[in-house]
C-alpha cells in the first residue's frame, strides 16, 4: 500500500455571480448535506442558521436602472494575513475548537469543544459563523433523513460551512483504498457546488494548476505589492475576494464581468477604487 | 490572627496565583462545556452501509433524475443525477428537499374519512368499500356523468388510469389543473393542428426574446432551463426579458424591457407588425400561413402602428424598433411565452401571438428554434368494454372546458351538477384564482375524495382522503414535457419502504374498480399497478427499467408546419383587469417558493428572503416612487375586489411605479408549522378572468388600492 504524501492543499473556490440566478440550490443542499435543521420562523435571518446563504446586492440605481446579482457566501476559509493560517477566527477561539488545516486549507469546526463563547463570531468578517441558540428539532421522524456523517450540533455551540470536509475525508478514504497517492479533482467537490443547476460554483486545489479553479482564479504566488499582507490574489481582472484589503486571505474567490459587482466587494472611499480597481496581482506576474 | 491590608492582600493574591496555575480553571471549562452539550435528545444519526439509488423527481413537471444517497435502508440526500438526459447532475432546491416531504408533518398517514369537523382513520377496505359504495349509487341512478375527477396532469400512466376509470364508469368529466404543458397543447392546437405541442431549443437559440417567461424562476423544465441560461455567455446568446418587475431572469438578462402589465400580446403583435411592415420575416415563412400573410399583414398594420404599440405597451418606438431588428436579424431566434412559470392563468391570445413571431421568422423545426410536433404516446392500454350505464354517460356533454368552469357551474347551478369528485394530487382550493368561491362549490358537491400525500387545503374539505405515496416511495413513469426540445420518460422507483399506509394511485384504482358494478372491473383486470405499469408500457419498458428513462423524441423533428393565425385575425380583445384601484397587482414567482401543490418544504421556505416573508406577514414590493411615505415594513391593507390582506411593504426600485408585486406560494393554512400559516395566498386577492375566445382563466393581475394599516 502506497503511502499518502503529505502535499498540502490550499481547496477553494470560485463563484460565477453571472451565471448564480439566486436559486437556493446551494443552499439547501447545503443544509441537507450538513444535518443543519430548521426552526418554525427562519425570517430573521441573524438566527438563521445557513452555512450557505445567498445574498442579494443591487447597483442602487432606480428604476430602470436598477442591477440585482445574488452573492453566494460560504465561509471563506481565511488564510489570514499574509496566509499563514492565522483566520480571524481561529486566532481568537481560546478553546481551539476552530483550527486552521496547513494541509487542505480548510477552516475546522470542533462542535465539542466549542462552549459556545462566540468570539470567532465577533472576529469573522463574512458573518459566516452561526450560534445555536436553541437546540435543534426535527419533526417526528424527520431525524431519519440525517446524514451520520456530520453530526447534528447542540445548543451553545458554533457552527459553519467546513467546505464539505467529510466528503474530502471519504474522497481521502477510497484513494488510501485503492492504493493511490492523492484525490482526483471530482472525487472532493462540495455539495454547493454538485447542485448548483448553472455551474457557477467551481471547487478545487488553488495550489494544483491543472484544476479549473486556479485556471479561474489564478493565483499570484507573490504578496500584493499594495499591502503584503494579502497573498493569492487573483491575476483575472474580472476575480475578486470579499473585503480582500483586510488581509483576511479568503479562499472563496467571485467572478464577475460587472464593474459595479466587483466594487460591491469592498468598501472604497471617494476615487479609491478607480485608483485600484487594475491591480490585478504583481506585476511580474500580470 | 489579625487579618491586616497586608495579609489580606498577600492572602487574595496568593489565591488568585494558586487558582491560575492549577488545573481547575481548565477542568471547570471542559466541565462546563460538556455539561452544556449532553443533551441526549439531539440525535445521534446510525451509520450503516452507503449506497446510491436513481429515480426521477415528480415534483414538478421538469421530471429531473435523481440520485438517492442512502445509509442501509435510509434515504439521506437526494442530489441530481449526472448524465440525466434532462438536467444532467444539477438539481433544484425542492427535488433536493424531497426528503422532508416523506417526513412532512402534514402528510396523510393512514385513509381518512371525515366525521363531523374532524377526520377519523378508517381501514383500507373500509375506504375503499364506502367509495365504491357512493360509486355504485351513482350508477345505479342513471348519472355516471355527475363523477368527476381533477387531477394534476393529464400525460401517464396514473393520470391514464384515472381517464380509463372515468370512461369505463360513465363520465367524460376528468380536468387538469392549469398548467404549462396544456397551455403549450392548446396554442399548438390553435396554430398547427390537432395532437400537436410546443417545445424550445432554448440551448442552441442566439437570440431568446422573453415575453415574462421565468426561464430561471422556474419556467418549463427548471434546472434544464438554468443549464440553457448558464451557457448563455460562453455561446454569445442573447436574452432579451420583458416584464413589469425586474425578475431574476430580468436581472440576469441583457436586457430588461419593463412594459405595462396584460400588454405582452399587444407588444408582440407590435413587433410582428414591425417585421412584416419592413420585410425583416424568413422568405420561407409567407408559405407555411394558411392563407398567406397579407391580410394579416394588413390587419397589424392598422392596429398596431409603432406609435400605438407604444402607447400601449409603455416601451420606446426605439426600444420595439430595436428588439424587432435584432429578433429578425438573429440567426435562430426563440420568442417565448408564458409570464412566470407559465402555469396559473395565461392567455391564449398571448400565446399564438409570441409564437406568430416564431412563425414568422421560420425557426420552426430547426435546431436552436421551436419545435412542433405530435404529442409522443408511449402507453398502449387495451380498448375499453362499455356497458350501457358508461356509454350514455360519455355521451353527455362536459360540465365545462377547463377546470374553472367546473367549478363556475357547481357554484351557479340549482341542481347538483357533481355527486363526487375525485381529486388526485392537485389543490384547487389553494391555486385557483377566488379561493374562497372554489371552497364553496367543494363544499357543494355531495361526497369529495382525495387523493393526496398531504392534508392540504383541498384535502381538508375531502370526505375521505386516500394517502398516497411520495415521489419517492412510489413506482411511476413520468413523462416530461414542459416545453422541453426533448421527450424523455423516466421511471420513478421507491427508493425507500412507505413511512406510512399509504399506498400507490394506481393500486387504489384497481381495487376501487373491483368493488364497482357493471363492467369497470373487467377493464382493471392487472393484479397490481406494477404488472399493468409493465403491460401498458411494454414499448419502451426495457429501456425505462434498464436505464431509468426512455428517450421518445430528440433531435431536429422533421414535420412540416402549417401556420393558422385564425384566433388573431378575429381580433380578440386583450384581457383587462378588474377592479377600480390605482395600482396593479400581480404575483410574482419565486423560484424558491412552489405556486401550487406540493407547498413548500421547510428547508424552501428557510432560504426565503425576509423581503418576501417576514414572521408571518408577505412582504409586497413597490417602487419608492408608489410608496408615498411609507417606508419598508410598514403595515399596509392591500384591496382588490376579490378581497383585503394586510401585508408589509418592501421598497424595490426593480418594480414599475404604479405595480405591486405579490409573491405566489405563501399563505398555506394546513397543519405544518414550518410552512403553513405564514403571509397570504394570493389567489385569495384574484378572481378569475375570463378570455374571450379561448375559455382560459386568463388574470394576469388585479387592480387594487393600499392604504396605511
Amino acid at each position: 500500500m502506497n503511502k499518502i504524501e503529505n502535499k498540502a492543499h490550499k481547496f477553494g473556490m470560485v463563484i460565477d455571480l453571472d451565471k448564480c440566478t439566486g436559486c437556493g440550490s446551494c443552499m439547501v443542499s447545503c443544509m441537507s448535506e450538513n444535518n443543519v435543521p430548521f426552526k418554525e420562523d427562519e425570517s430573521n435571518k441573524k438566527d438563521s442558521i445557513t452555512w450557505m446563504r445567498v445574498y442579494k446586492l443591487t447597483n442602487g440605481k432606480s428604476f430602470p436602472d436598477t442591477e440585482i446579482v445574488y452573492l453566494p457566501r460560504p465561509c471563506q476559509h481565511c488564510g489570514g494575513k499574509g496566509d499563514h493560517g492565522h483566520s480571524p477566527c481561529v486566532s481568537v477561539c481560546p478553546a481551539t475548537a476552530t483550527d486552521y488545516g496547513y494541509d487542505t486549507g480548510i477552516v475546522s469546526q470542533i462542535y465539542t469543544r466549542c462552549f459556545g463563547c462566540r468570539y470567532c463570531m465577533g472576529a469573522c468578517p463574512y458573518h459566516a459563523r452561526y450560534f445555536n441558540w436553541w437546540d435543534p428539532k426535527w419533526p417526528e421522524g424527520m431525524e431519519k433523513y440525517l446524514s451520520p456523517d456530520v453530526s447534528p450540533r447542540m445548543r451553545g455551540v458554533v457552527e459553519k460551512c467546513s467546505f464539505c470536509f467529510h466528503r474530502y475525508q471519504a474522497a481521502k478514504d477510497k484513494a488510501y483504498y485503492d492504493g493511490r497517492d492523492d484525490i482526483e479533482e471530482d472525487e472532493y467537490q462540495t455539495a454547493c457546488t454538485t447542485a448548483c443547476p448553472s455551474g457557477a460554483i467551481v471547487f478545487g486545489d488553488l495550489n494544483n494548476p491543472a484544476h479549473r479553479v486556479h485556471e479561474i482564479v489564478k493565483p499570484d504566488p507573490h504578496p500584493w505589492p499594495n499591502n503584503p499582507n494579502v497573498v493569492g490574489k487573483s491575476r483575472n481582472p474580472n476575480v475578486f475576494r470579499l473585503l480582500e484589503r483586510l488581509g483576511t486571505n479568503p479562499k472563496v474567490y467571485y467572478l464577475s464581468e460587472r464593474e459595479w459587482v466587483r466594487k460591491a466587494g469592498d468598501n472604497y472611499l471617494d476615487g479609491e477604487w478607480d485608483k485600484i480597481k487594475n491591480h490585478h496581482g504583481s506585476e511580474s506576474h500580470g | 490572627m489579625k487579618v491586616d491590608r497586608r495579609s489580606f492582600l498577600g492572602l487574595g493574591l496568593g489565591a488568585v496565583a494558586g487558582f491560575s496555575v492549577s488545573p481547575v480553571l481548565l477542568k471547570l471549562t471542559d466541565d462546563s462545556s460538556i455539561w452544556t452539550q449532553n443533551w441526549p435528545w439531539t440525535p445521534v444519526p446510525v451509520d450503516g452501509e452507503v449506497s446510491y439509488e436513481n429515480s426521477v423527481c415528480s415534483l414538478c413537471p421538469g421530471s429531473c433524475g435523481i440520485s438517492v444517497r442512502k445509509i442501509d435502508d435510509r434515504p439521506v440526500k437526494i442530489e441530481g443525477l449526472d448524465e440525466y438526459p434532462i438536467n444532467n447532475g444539477g438539481a433544484c432546491l425542492h427535488g433536493i428537499s424531497g426528503l422532508q416531504y416523506l417526513y412532512d408533518p402534514a402528510r396523510v398517514k393512514s385513509p381518512l374519512k371525515k366525521n363531523g369537523d374532524k377526520f377519523e382513520e378508517i381501514s383500507w377496505d373500509d375506504a375503499i368499500s364506502v367509495i365504491a359504495g357512493k360509486l355504485n349509487d351513482i350508477r345505479t341512478a342513471g348519472s355516471p356523468e355527475k363523477f368527476v375527477c381533477i387531477a394534476d396532469k393529464d400525460r401517464g400512466s396514473v393520470p391514464e388510469l384515472f381517464k380509463r376509470f372515468l370512461k369505463t364508469f360513465g363520465s367524460s368529466n376528468f380536468y387538469t389543473m392549469p398548467g404549462f404543458e396544456s397551455y403549450l397543447k392548446l396554442t399548438a392546437e390553435a396554430m398547427h393542428g390537432k395532437g400537436m405541442t410546443i417545445g424550445f431549443d432554448l440551448e442552441n437559440s442566439d437570440f431568446v426574446l422573453s415575453f415574462g417567461a421565468g426561464i430561471i424562476e422556474g419556467w418549463g423544465s427548471p434546472v434544464s432551463c438554468f443549464k440553457a441560461n448558464a451557457s448563455r455567455k460562453e455561446r454569445e446568446a442573447k436574452l432579451y426579458q420583458i416584464e413589469p418587475r425586474l425578475s431574476n431572469t430580468a436581472a440576469g438578462a441583457d436586457k430588461w424591457l419593463p412594459i405595462k402589465p396584460g400588454t405582452e400580446a399587444d407588444l408582440a403583435l407590435g413587433i410582428c407588425s414591425f417585421i412584416l411592415k419592413h420585410n425583416l420575416y424568413a422568405a420561407t415563412a409567407a408559405v407555411r400561413f394558411k392563407g398567406g400573410l397579407n391580410k394579416f399583414a394588413a390587419q397589424l398594420q392598422n392596429d398596431y402602428s409603432l406609435s400605438k404599440t407604444s402607447e400601449i405597451t409603455g416601451i420606446k418606438e426605439s426600444e420595439i424598433e430595436e428588439i424587432a431588428t435584432l429578433f429578425a436579424k438573429a440567426k435562430m431566434p426563440i420568442a417565448v411565452f408564458g409570464k412566470g412559470k407559465g402555469d396559473a392563468s395565461q392567455s391564449l391570445k398571448e400565446f399564438i401571438a409570441v409564437q406568430t413571431l416564431n412563425c414568422l421568422m421560420d425557426n420552426i423545426n430547426k435546431k436552436g428554434g421551436v419545435f412542433i410536433q405530435p404529442v409522443k404516446t408511449y402507453l398502449e392500454f387495451p380498448e375499453e368494454t362499455l356497458d350501457d350505464v358508461a356509454k350514455e354517460g360519455n355521451e353527455k356533454p362536459r360540465l365545462g372546458q377547463y377546470v374553472h368552469d367546473l367549478f363556475e357551474k357547481i357554484n351557479t347551478s340549482s341542481q347538483p351538477v357533481v355527486d363526487t369528485l375525485f381529486v388526485y394530487q392537485s389543490n384547487p382550493c389553494y391555486a385557483l384564482h377566488d379561493t374562497k368561491t372554489i371552497k364553496q362549490a367543494v363544499g357543494k358537491i355531495p361526497f369529495v375524495v382525495s387523493f393526496s400525500s398531504f392534508l392540504d387545503e383541498t384535502a381538508k374539505e375531502a370526505d375521505i382522503i386516500l394517502p398516497v405515496h411520495t415521489f419517492i416511495e412510489r413506482l411511476e413513469d413520468v413523462p416530461s414535457g414542459a416545453g422541453l426540445s426533448k421527450t424523455v420518460v423516466g421511471l420513478s422507483k421507491p427508493v425507500v419502504k412507505p413511512v406510512f399506509n399509504t399506498k400507490l394511485p394506481g393500486d387504489i384504482l384497481l381495487l376501487l374498480a373491483k368493488a364497482l358494478d357493471g363492467t369497470v372491473a373487467e377493464n382493471f383486470a392487472w393484479e397490481s399497478y406494477d404488472e399493468c405499469l409493465e403491460t401498458v408500457a411494454k414499448n419502451i419498458w426495457d429501456s425505462l427499467f434498464q436505464d431509468g428513462y426512455a428517450i421518445l423524441e430528440e433531435g431536429v423533428p422533421e414535420e412540416s408546419v402549417e401556420v393558422n393565425v385564425a384566433f388573431l385575425t378575429g381580433n380578440p380583445s386583450s384581457i383587462q383587469a378588474t377592479g377600480d384601484g390605482e395600482l396593479m397587482l400581480i404575483p410574482i414567482d419565486n423560484m424558491r417558493l412552489p405556486s401550487a401543490a406540493p407547498a413548500a418544504s421547510p428547508f424552501s421556505i428557510k432560504t426565503v428572503s425576509d423581503e418576501v416573508l417576514k414572521g408571518r406577514d408577505t412582504v409586497v414590493e413597490i417602487n419608492p416612487k408608489t410608496a408615498k411615505g411609507l417606508k419598508n415594513y410598514d403595515y399596509v391593507a392591500l384591496t382588490t375586489p376579490v378581497g383585503t390582506a394586510k401585508v408589509m411593504i418592501h421598497l424595490n426600485e426593480g418594480i414599475m411605479p404604479g405595480v405591486v408585486g405579490m409573491v405566489k406560494g405563501l399563505g398555506h393554512s394546513f397543519d405544518n408549522k414550518y410552512v403553513s400559516n405564514k403571509g397570504v395566498n394570493i389567489n385569495e386577492l384574484i378572481g378569475p378572468v375570463i378570455e374571450p375566445g379561448s375559455g382560459l382563466d386568463a388574470a394576469f393581475g388585479v387592480k387594487a388600492k393600499i392604504s396605511k394599516a
